[in-house]
């Protein structure tokens, strides 16, 4: 499938005096693999919030694959679609691996609105969990209580949960923030392992994960976008360098 | 993999009746034989367990702190008794239905409007609204009785054969079974994915919302059905007592529920049975005793429950489980 | 027609001295719940508290009027301390449910222990002769006492704004309230400003206790029957808002009372209608944050 698969036109976000969202237009394609990267307070997760629906834009529009979103919430468009993770990790503390997963997938087909019929017995439930957490290298965790795992281990529960929506769009708010180096090698394995069909953005500070992963960045620059292009060209570009205040990564 | 296959089996199996499950019937059916002389109580004891199961559903389940479950409770029991007392229908089941489908209509509105908030805003609405809730019924005297409320409640036999005698005993054997349906009927409730989503909401609302659960739909469909519940003990409450005071809409009561909860254990169903049974046999015993002395030993439990054993008795009872399995043997 | 007047404005008095007191008790509830977040409904009992002191102080040992209410704010500010330290310090990170069962402990503990000691029945107070009758002003004649707790009421909020806005500990605490982190790390000791406000709020409750000891009446009771008014002022007013909390205490205690005056049968629930609308249409309150 190709063409756009998210898109925004003229989006503009403000809180009284402060811009966040400045005339923002943005695509990304199906399949892509886009990175998002500027310094702090650019407004990048911000920009996520308002993709997801998570904040309400005062001017402009939103749309997925085509059909206008900007008047749906949050949850509309997650069952449209969208999925996300988050900076620092939200997760179901309580509740087993298995269990978080088994949430984002039973969610997603409706199953929880069946208030007969037990929990055990959704087996394509369970499986289709199950599966995902092969996928990144959790199995063996699955019954763990999340709170009982290293932080890094935690992070791919996180994407795990995302993962069960079956995502069209997969927006990762710095999938490896937090992760000791000694574990982020497992985030990035999983990033690389995301099936082709997603069109993937990723807020992202390190730039050796950038350069691994994106095949296109978005520079963004007090709410607005300041350049986009190929990651060797952005790397080249003197005014990312100079945002950046000589460039630490690159 | 074998962790792999043992999680996936906890899931599959964990609605499965366990053993230790049979002991509270056990013990509820052996007290109608072993003390003939308290079953009026002991069927106070069960309403009050089953008004503290419909909080659990809210509370300990969904997450929803209220400080005014008490008027649905109210909803039922002037339900039930304005229909025996001025309408002159006695049915006890039919008494009892009306007075979960008010309830539980009283449920479905309100909470429509409230659960659109959280945290302080939401106990606050709770509360204001079951204390307008009060001061309503107070207000409507002439149907409610005011401070004197409805008397002369006298139900018709139940199922037209079970007359009510002196000591109780159809009273107990109704209020057990009615305890016992509605708690199979939570039980498939929390155990389902519905359960479960209900669990996640409380875990974590705003991961909800971003994996696109309904989460104001969930939260609104769990809180009709346990106002019904708190509906259904209510109703229970004015056929039992054959009186209904405004005291079934009051704070304390609200209050007391809550602390029954928090003694047995949220987010367990057997806690209700715990704290209830203990709250209720702890006043019944001290307060006619003492008020003071029963006042200032429950403020200092609840006290002591928050900072302490804030898992309640069912908590206590889990941790020392477990220290006892991993105890070198 | 002048009746009419007359009746509106007896009523729109009594009210505003009813809400004074309703303000002097809430003050120091809406400072703390706005500054640690403590959902705390036992802030009734030290106003309790504060009036049983009271009425020791001038009942029992004879001391005037005055000297006692104050000698009563300071001691139970002072006995508050230790609850904040060894209690309420533990759960200022936990849940509003963990917080509503310990200070519903704390009430049931305060109902319990001042049934003991004084028993059931309403206190009396006899109050100083300057303040009891009545004081004609602009041809109205008005109760010298209520008209006292209204001189008292503004010069509190006075002496209150002027604390906050003005003084250094003031914007302390503002800052606290603001961002507890940021203001951490700028190197204001929070915990001792807790205890502070903490103590401060209690005294505030102690003293409108005392004040309400003539106008309410005092019972062990107390607490548990305003509870829901001073959580109203709270929540109405918004959390750590003093004009807030001034301007929603004083709305509840006109309309409370003109509600209970001029429908005796169930003028009652008035309040709670309109609470429940306000909260619905601006959860944070009045000027609250959020």
């Amino acid at each position: 499938m190709s063409g756009v698969a998210l898109q925004t036109a003229g989006l503009c976000k403000s809180f009284g005096a402060i811009q966040v969202a400045v005339d923002i237009d943005f695509a990304l394609e199906s399949g892509a693999r886009h990175a998002l990267i500027g310094p702090n307070g650019a407004g990048k997760t911000s920009f996520v919030n308002l993709l997801t629906g998570a904040l309400r834009p005062s001017a402009g529009r939103v749309m997925l694959h085509g059909e206008d979103v900007t008047a749906l919430d949050q949850i509309a468009r997650a069952r449209r679609g969208i999925a996300r993770t988050f900076q620092i990790n939200q997760l179901f503390r309580g509740l087993s691996v298995l269990e978080n997963v088994c949430l984002a997938v039973a969610e997603r087909i409706g199953a929880c609105g069946e208030l007969w019929r037990p929990m055990g017995r959704q087996r394509a439930v369970i499986a289709e969990a199950m599966a995902l957490l092969e996928e990144v290298r959790l199995a063996g965790d699955a019954a763990k209580p999340v709170k009982q795992l290293a932080y890094g281990r935690q992070r791919l529960v996180e994407l795990a949960i995302a993962l069960g929506q079956r995502p069209k769009v997969l927006l990762l708010d710095e999938p490896a923030a937090g992760v000791p180096s000694a574990e982020s090698h497992i985030i990035l394995d999983a990033v690389d392992r995301l099936p082709a069909d997603i069109a993937v953005l990723m807020i992202e500070h390190d730039m050796a994960l950038v350069f691994r992963f994106a095949k296109l960045v978005t520079v963004m620059v007090a709410g607005a976008v300041l350049t986009q292009g190929a990651p060797d060209e952005i790397a080249a570009d003197p005014r990312v360098r100079a945002v950046y205040l000589g460039g630490a990564h690159v | 993999m074998a962790a792999a296959d043992s999680a996936v089996t906890f899931l599959t199996e964990r609605h499965r009746w366990h053993w230790s499950e049979a002991l509270p019937w056990i013990v509820a059916v052996g007290c109608f034989f072993v003390f003939p002389g308290y079953l009026a109580f002991g069927a106070q004891i069960l309403i009050a367990i089953l008004f503290a199961l419909s909080l659990d559903l809210i509370l300990g389940y969904a997450g929803i702190v209220t400080l005014g479950h008490a008027a649905f409770f109210g909803a039922g029991a002037y339900t039930a008794g304005l229909l025996a007392a001025r309408l002159g229908w006695s049915e006890p089941l039919s008494c009892l239905v009306l007075g979960a489908v008010a309830a539980a209509a009283l449920g479905f509105v309100s909470g429509w409007f409230l659960l659109r908030y959280a945290g302080l805003t939401l106990l606050m609405l709770t509360l204001a609204a079951a204390v307008l809730l009060s001061e309503f019924a107070n207000a409507q005297a002439d149907i409610t009785g005011g401070f004197d409320g409805v008397t002369g409640i006298e139900m018709w036999p139940l199922f037209g054969v079970f007359n009510y005698d002196l000591y109780g005993h159809t009273n107990y054997v109704y209020a057990l079974a009615t305890l016992f349906a509605v708690f199979l009927a939570a039980r498939r409730i929390v155990h389902s994915p519905f359960g479960q989503a209900l669990i996640g909401i409380r875990e974590n609302t705003n991961r909800m919302r971003a994996i696109g659960s309904p989460v104001h739909r969930r939260l609104v469909t769990v809180y009709t059905i346990s106002a019904g519940m708190a509906g259904i003990a209510g109703a229970l409450f004015a056929e039992t007592n054959a009186f209904v005071t405004l005291d079934v809409l009051s704070f304390q009561r609200s209050a007391a529920v809550l602390v029954m909860l928090i003694f047995g254990g949220t987010g367990r169903l057997y806690g209700a049975f715990f704290g209830a049974a203990i709250y209720m046999l702890l006043e019944h015993n001290l307060a006619k005793l003492n008020p003071q002395f029963w006042e200032f030993g429950l403020g200092a439990a609840l006290v002591l429950t928050v900072l302490f054993a804030r898992r309640g008795l069912l908590g206590l009872v889990e941790d020392f489980g477990a220290r006892f399995r991993s105890a070198p043997s | 027609m002048a009746h009419i007047a007359d009746v509106t404005f007896n009523l729109l008095f009594d009210g505003l001295a009813y809400g004074m007191i309703l303000f002097i008790i809430s003050v120091g509830l809406s400072v703390t719940m706005g500054l640690m977040g403590f959902v705390n409904l036992a802030h009734g009992a030290f106003a309790m508290a504060g009036g049983f002191v009271t009425v020791t102080l001038v009942g029992k040992l004879g001391m005037p009027f005055l000297p006692a209410l104050l000698l009563a704010s300071v001691v139970v500010g002072a006995a508050s301390v230790p609850f904040e330290r060894l209690l309420y310090r533990r759960l200022y990170k936990a849940g509003e449910l963990d917080q509503v069962l310990m200070s519903v402990g704390l009430v049931l503990i305060a109902g319990a222990a001042f049934t003991f000691v004084y028993g059931p029945a309403p206190q009396a107070l006899k109050l100083p002769a300057a303040l009891d009758g009545p004081v004609t002003v602009f041809g109205q004649s008005l109760s010298a006492y209520r008209l006292f707790m209204v001189a008292v009421g503004f010069l509190l909020i006075a002496a209150l704004w002027f604390a906050f806005e003005r003084t250094g500990v003031g914007a302390r605490v503002r800052a606290a309230v603001d961002n507890r982190r940021m203001a951490q790390s700028l190197g204001i000791d929070v915990d001792l400003l807790f205890t502070l406000t903490f103590a401060l709020g209690s005294g505030l409750a102690a003293l409108g206790g005392g004040l309400a000891v003539d106008i309410t009446g005092l019972t062990p009771a107390f607490a548990v029957q305003y509870l829901v008014f001073f959580l109203i002022v709270v929540a109405v007013g918004g959390l750590g808002s003093l004009k807030g909390a001034f301007v929603a205490a004083l709305l509840l205690g006109i309309i409370d009372n003109a509600g209970k005056y001029l429908y005796p049968e169930g003028g009652g629930y008035f309040i709670y209608a309109a609470t429940m609308l306000l909260l619905l249409l601006r959860p944070a309150g009045l000027y609250g944050r959020g």
